[in-house]
C-alpha cells in the first residue's frame, strides 16, 4: 500500500468510529440496567435484554409495530407496481407532454411535508369523508399519502431500469403476437425484477422512517406508526433511557438489515440517477 | 414508440395518486389561506379576509425569526457538510484499498436510519446529566454544556447532528461524481503547469457542476424541512433556539386550530422554498465557470 493509502485507511477508520459511536451508544444504554445507567463507559458490560422485552411486552409498541409494517409493505408493494406502469408508459410510448409530466411527477417529492400537513390534515379529516369512514387515523391514509415522496422516487428509479432494457426485445415478443399485457409481464417483469426489488426496500424504508405525516394524520393504535411510538414515548415517559434506547433501536433495526443491499443504490436513488453510486 | 393514448393509460393512476396528495392540498391551502377560519372560534366558519393572513405574517416576529434561523441553519450545514465531503472524498479516493466496500457501507448507515431514531439517539448521547457528550466535554474542556438551557449549545448541537446525519451522504455522491471524472483534461492542466488551487477552480468545479448542483439542492431542501430529528433533540428549545420553520409551523398551527393563519404561513414557506432552489439553480447553471 502507498503512504497515502495508508492516511486513507486511517481516515476511514476515523470516520468509521464517528458514524459508529452513535450508533453504538444507543445500542451500550439499550443493555445496560437501570443502576448501571449512568456509567460512561463505552463497552456492554453484560447482556442484559430486560429493556428489550419490556418494550416488546407493551401491546401498544407490538400494535405500532405492526401498523408501520403493513403501511411500509402496503405502501411499497402499491409504489412499485404504480411505478412500474408509469415508468411502462414513460418509457415505451411516446406521450404528449410526457416530459412535463415527468418534471412535475418528480417535484413532489421536494415538496417540504411540514408544509402540507396542515391540508392534509383538513382533506382527511373534512373532505375525505365517506359516510363513517374517513381517511384520518386509518392505515389506509399513510398507505396513499406515502405515495406522495415514494411514489416520484420509484417512478424515476424504474424508468432508468426501463430504458436500460432494449426495445428490440419488447418488439420482438409483439412479432410473436404478445399483447401489451404479456409484454409487461413476460418481458418487462422478469428483467426489471432485480430494480424493483430495490425499489421495493428503499421505498419501504423510506415509509418506515417518515414520522411527521404519521405523528399529525393518526391519532389511535389502529394508525399510529412506530416512529410515533418512540417521539411520544420520548415526551412521556423522560427518563427511562435504557427503554427508550431499545425502542430506537428497534426503529433502526430494519435499515440495519438491508444496508449492506441497499448500499450500492442508495447514492444513485437519492440523487435521482444523477449519479451512479 | 408507440400512439399516445395508450402511455397515458399506463401513467394514469400514478397521476392520479399525486394529483390528489400532491396537487390538490396545494390548491386547497392556497384557498384556505384567504380566509379567516379557527374552528375553536365563537364563529367557526370561513369566513374572507383577503391578504390579512399575510399581511399580519410579515409582522409576526416569531415566524420570521424562524425563517431565518432555518436559513441560518441551512446555509451553515449545506457549505460545511459540501466542504468536508469534498475533501473527504478526495482524501479517501485511494484506489486498492483494502475493505472499502464496508467502509462505504458503514456510511451509508447514517442516511437510511429513521431520523426520528437519529434524534432519539443524539438525545441519549447530549441529553444534561446523562449523556456521555456533557460529561467528557466538562472533563476535558471544563465547559458546561447543556443543551437545554444553553441556545447556542443546543444550536450548535443541532448542526453537528445533521453533519453527522448527512456528510456521509455528501461525501459519497461527491466521490462517485469524481471517480466518474475524464482523466485527460486534469492531465491537460497540470502539463499546462496549472497550480492545485486552479485545477481546481478551473477544471474540476466546472466538470463536476451537475453533481454539486444537485447534491446541494437535494441537502438545502433537506435542511430547510428538517423537523423529526430537531424535535427529537431538542424539542426547538431552549426557548425558540431551534425552532426551525417546519417545526414552528407544526407545533403552532394545530393547537391553536388557526386554519387560516397556519395555511399563509405554509404557504409562504413554500414559497421561500421555491424562490431558494431556484436561485441555486440560476447561481450554478448561470455562472461562467472560468475555463469556458
Amino acid at each position: 500500500m502507498r503512504r497515502s493509502g495508508i492516511a486513507s485507511f486511517v481516515l476511514w477508520i476515523c470516520l468509521t468510529i464517528l458514524t459508529l459511536l452513535p450508533v453504538w451508544w444507543m445500542l451500550i444504554v439499550s443493555m445496560r440496567p437501570r443502576v448501571k445507567l449512568y456509567s460512561k463507559s463505552f463497552l456492554i458490560d453484560d447482556l442484559y435484554w430486560d429493556n428489550f422485552l419490556a418494550v416488546l411486552n407493551s401491546s401498544s409498541f407490538l400494535q405500532y409495530l405492526w401498523n408501520s409494517l403493513i403501511v411500509a409493505t402496503s405502501n411499497a408493494a402499491l409504489v412499485c407496481a404504480l411505478g412500474l406502469l408509469a415508468a411502462f408508459g414513460l418509457s415505451r410510448y411516446k406521450i404528449s407532454g410526457g416530459d412535463n409530466v415527468f418534471f412535475w411527477l418528480i417535484t413532489n417529492r421536494m415538496a417540504p411535508p411540514a408544509v402540507f400537513l396542515l391540508p392534509l390534515f383538513l382533506l382527511f379529516t373534512k373532505w375525505f369523508v365517506f359516510g363513517d369512514f374517513m381517511l384520518f387515523d386509518t392505515k389506509i391514509g399513510l398507505i396513499l399519502l406515502y405515495c406522495v415522496f415514494n411514489l416520484p422516487f420509484a417512478i424515476w428509479l424504474l424508468k432508468g431500469m426501463l430504458d436500460g432494457i432494449p426495445l428490440e426485445l419488447d418488439e420482438a415478443a409483439r412479432v410473436d403476437g404478445a399483447t401489451t399485457g404479456q409484454v409487461l409481464s413476460n418481458v418487462i417483469l422478469p428483467l426489471a425484477r432485480p430494480g424493483l426489488a430495490v425499489t421495493f426496500i428503499l421505498t419501504w424504508i423510506f415509509a418506515w422512517n417518515e414520522y411527521l405525516f404519521a405523528a399529525t394524520l393518526t391519532s389511535s393504535a389502529d394508525a399510529r406508526t412506530v416512529t410515533t411510538a418512540l417521539a411520544e414515548y420520548v415526551s412521556v415517559t423522560g427518563t427511562n433511557w435504557g427503554e427508550m434506547a431499545a425502542m430506537a433501536f428497534l426503529t433502526t433495526l430494519p435499515a440495519l438489515i438491508v444496508l449492506g443491499f441497499v448500499q450500492k443504490h442508495i447514492v444513485t436513488g437519492l440523487t435521482f440517477g444523477a449519479l451512479k453510486g | 414508440m408507440r400512439q399516445s393514448n395508450i402511455g397515458w393509460l399506463f401513467l394514469a393512476p400514478a397521476t392520479l395518486i399525486l394529483f390528489v396528495v400532491g396537487f390538490v392540498p396545494f390548491i386547497y391551502i392556497l384557498y384556505v389561506g384567504f380566509f379567516d377560519w379557527n374552528t375553536n372560534a365563537i364563529d367557526p366558519t370561513l369566513r374572507w379576509a383577503g391578504l390579512q393572513n399575510y399581511r399580519s405574517l410579515v409582522f409576526d416576529t416569531t415566524f420570521l425569526n424562524s425563517l431565518a434561523r432555518t436559513l441560518g441553519f441551512a446555509f451553515f450545514v449545506v457549505v460545511s457538510e459540501l466542504l468536508s465531503g469534498y475533501v473527504l472524498a478526495r482524501a479517501l479516493m485511494a484506489d486498492r484499498l483494502w475493505g472499502r466496500q464496508f467502509f462505504r457501507t458503514i456510511h451509508t448507515l447514517p442516511i437510511v436510519v429513521a431520523p426520528i431514531a437519529v434524534g432519539a439517539t443524539w438525545r441519549l448521547l447530549c441529553v444534561p446529566g446523562f449523556g456521555i457528550v456533557p460529561y467528557y466535554v466538562k472533563l476535558w474542556f471544563g465547559i458546561d454544556y447543556n443543551i437545554s438551557t444553553n441556545a447556542y449549545h443546543a444550536f450548535a448541537t443541532a448542526i453537528i447532528m445533521d453533519l453527522w446525519h448527512w456528510t456521509p451522504f455528501v461525501t459519497l455522491s461527491l466521490m462517485a461524481g469524481l471517480t466518474a471524472l475524464p482523466k485527460e483534461p486534469l492531465e491537460q492542466a497540470q502539463i499546462d503547469g496549472g497550480n492545485k488551487l486552479q485545477i481546481f477552480w478551473y477544471v474540476i468545479v466546472p466538470m463536476l457542476k451537475p453533481v454539486l448542483l444537485t447534491t446541494v439542492f437535494i441537502r438545502l431542501m433537506d435542511a430547510l424541512r428538517s423537523v423529526d430529528e430537531i424535535w427529537m433533540l431538542t424539542k426547538g428549545g431552549p426557548a425558540e433556539a431551534t425552532r426551525f420553520i417546519g417545526l414552528h409551523i407544526w407545533i403552532n398551527v394545530f393547537p391553536k386550530t388557526d386554519y387560516g393563519y397556519g395555511a399563509a404561513m405554509s404557504l409562504l414557506t413554500l414559497y421561500v422554498t421555491i424562490v431558494l432552489s431556484w436561485l441555486l439553480f440560476v447561481a450554478m447553471t448561470g455562472r461562467k465557470g472560468g475555463a469556458q
